[in-house]
C-alpha cells in the first residue's frame, strides 16, 4: 500500500511529467491559454493515460515477451488506434462528453506523455495495479501543471510585459519558475 | 515533380539551420529538447539519433509517397518513424551503453517528436526524394545546433565543464539549477528572448533602410 502511495505522489508532484520530465510540453505551452480548456484537456489526457497503462501492461505481459524489439512500434500503433477507438465510442455513447472534449481527444495521440508513460512503466517493471496508479498520478500531475500554468498565463495577459518577452519566451520562464517550485516537493519522502 | 522546379537544393538545406530553425523559430520538438540537454555530449547523441531518424524517414516517405493512401498516411509515417527509432535505439545500446542509459526513455520518445512527423506531413510527402533529404538534413542540423547550444550552456554553467572537461578552476561554484529541469526551461526561454531581439533588430533595420530609400527618391 505504501508503495502505491509513493508511486502516486511521485508521479503527481515530485517527478511531475511536465515539470520534471518535460513530457507533454506541446499542449502545455500551446493550449494552456485558458483555465477551463486546460482543465478539460487534463482530464481527457488522464483518461487516455489510464487506458494506455492497461494496454501497455497487456502487450508487455502477453505479446512482447516474445519480441521485445517490436515494443516501440506496437506501443505507438496501439495508442493511436486506442485513442481513435475511444473517440468513436465516446461519440456514440455520450455525445455531451464528446462535445466537451472536442478537438483535444484526437490531439492526445501526439502527446509524448502518453508514450512516455508506457515506456516508463515498462522500464520500471510495474504490474497492472502499479501501472494504473502511476497513470492516475501522471494524469493528475499533468492536469495540475496545466491548470497552474493557465492561471498564471491569464494573469500575465493583464500585466505589462515587454514586447520582446511575450509569447513562448515568457511562458518558458514561467514554467521554469514553476518547475523550481515543484522541486521543493522532493523532500516529501525523506527515505528515498 | 512540377512544384520542385523552383526549389533550390542549397536553399532547402540552409533554411532549417537558421531561418526556420525547428526549435528556436518554430518551437517544435520541445520534449526531447529540454529533457536531454543537461550535458553537451547527451545533446549531441540525441541530435545524432534525431538526424538519422529524420533523414531515413524523409527518404522513405518521399520515395514511397505515390503508394501511401491519403487516409492512413499519418499512421504509416508513424510506423516508418518508429522503425528508424528502434534501429537507432538498439544501435546506441550497442555502441554507447553509458550514454544510452543516461538518455533512458528519451530515445524511444523521438517517435513523439512533433518536428519529425511535421516534416513528413509538410515537406517529404509533397516533394521529390532529393529535396526531402536535403530538407531533412537541414532541419536536423538546425535541431542539433539548438540541442548543442542549449546543452553546452547548461553544462558550462551547471557543471563548470564542457564534454566533461573542467573549464574553470577549483573556485568555480556550479549553478546546479542549470542542469536540473528548471534550468532547461529558463535557458530556452532566454535563448528565445535573444532570437526575438535579433528578429526585432532586423525588422527595425529593414524599416530604416526602406525609409532611407523612400527619402532619397
Amino acid at each position: 500500500m505504501n508503495e502505491l502511495v509513493w508511486i502516486f505522489v511521485s508521479a503527481l508532484l515530485i517527478n511531475n511529467f511536465v515539470l520534471a520530465y518535460f513530457l507533454g510540453l506541446c499542449p502545455f505551452l500551446g493550449v494552456s491559454g485558458r483555465l477551463e480548456t486546460s482543465f478539460r484537456l487534463g482530464l481527457a489526457t488522464t483518461f487516455v493515460l489510464i487506458v494506455t497503462a492497461l494496454c501497455a501492461w497487456f502487450l508487455n505481459t502477453y505479446i512482447l515477451i516474445h519480441a521485445p524489439y517490436l515494443r516501440l512500434i506496437s506501443f505507438i500503433v496501439v495508442i493511436a488506434s486506442t485513442v481513435q477507438f475511444i473517440e468513436m465510442a465516446i461519440k456514440k455513447l455520450s455525445p455531451a462528453l464528446f462535445k466537451a472534449l472536442g478537438i483535444f481527444l484526437p490531439l492526445i495521440t501526439t502527446n509524448c506523455a502518453i508514450l512516455g508513460l508506457a515506456i516508463f512503466a515498462t522500464n520500471r517493471g510495474y504490474n497492472l495495479v502499479e501501472g494504473l496508479i502511476f497513470a492516475l498520478g501522471a494524469g493528475a500531475g499533468f492536469t495540475l501543471a496545466m491548470v497552474l500554468m493557465a492561471g498564471l498565463r491569464e494573469e500575465t495577459e493583464l500585466s505589462d510585459v515587454p514586447a520582446l518577452m511575450q509569447g513562448t519566451a515568457l511562458n518558458l520562464i514561467i514554467a521554469g519558475i514553476l518547475s523550481m517550485a515543484f522541486m521543493g516537493f522532493a523532500g516529501l519522502f525523506s527515505s528515498t | 515533380m512540377d512544384r520542385d522546379k523552383n526549389l533550390d537544393t542549397y536553399q532547402e538545406f540552409v533554411k532549417g539551420i537558421w531561418r526556420d530553425n525547428p526549435v528556436f523559430v518554430q518551437v517544435l520538438g520541445m520534449c526531447p529538447m529540454l529533457a536531454v540537454t543537461n550535458s553537451a555530449i547527451n545533446a549531441l547523441v540525441m541530435g545524432g539519433a534525431t538526424l538519422f531518424v529524420l533523414m531515413g524517414s524523409s527518404f522513405l516517405v518521399a520515395a514511397f509517397k505515390k503508394w501511401i493512401p491519403k487516409q492512413v498516411r499519418i499512421s504509416l509515417y508513424i510506423i516508418i518513424i518508429a522503425t528508424f527509432v528502434t534501429v537507432a535505439d538498439y544501435t546506441l545500446l550497442a555502441l554507447l551503453p553509458g550514454v544510452h542509459k543516461e538518455l533512458g526513455a528519451f530515445i524511444p520518445l523521438i517517435v513523439a517528436n512533433c518536428m519529425i512527423l511535421g516534416r513528413q506531413e509538410a515537406f517529404a510527402s509533397r516533394h521529390g526524394v532529393r529535396f526531402a533529404v536535403m530538407d531533412a538534413a537541414g532541419m536536423s542540423l538546425g535541431f542539433v545546433l539548438a540541442l548543442f547550444s542549449l546543452g553546452s550552456i547548461r553544462e558550462i554553467l551547471g557543471n563548470g565543464s564542457l564534454f566533461n572537461i573542467p573549464l574553470f578552476g577549483e573556485t568555480f561554484e556550479p549553478w546546479v539549477i542549470m542542469i536540473l529541469p528548471p534550468g532547461g526551461f529558463i535557458t530556452l526561454g532566454l535563448i528565445l528572448l535573444f532570437f526575438n531581439w535579433v528578429a526585432a533588430r532586423k525588422k527595425a533595420f529593414l524599416e530604416q533602410v526602406a525609409q532611407a530609400e523612400r527619402e532619397s527618391l
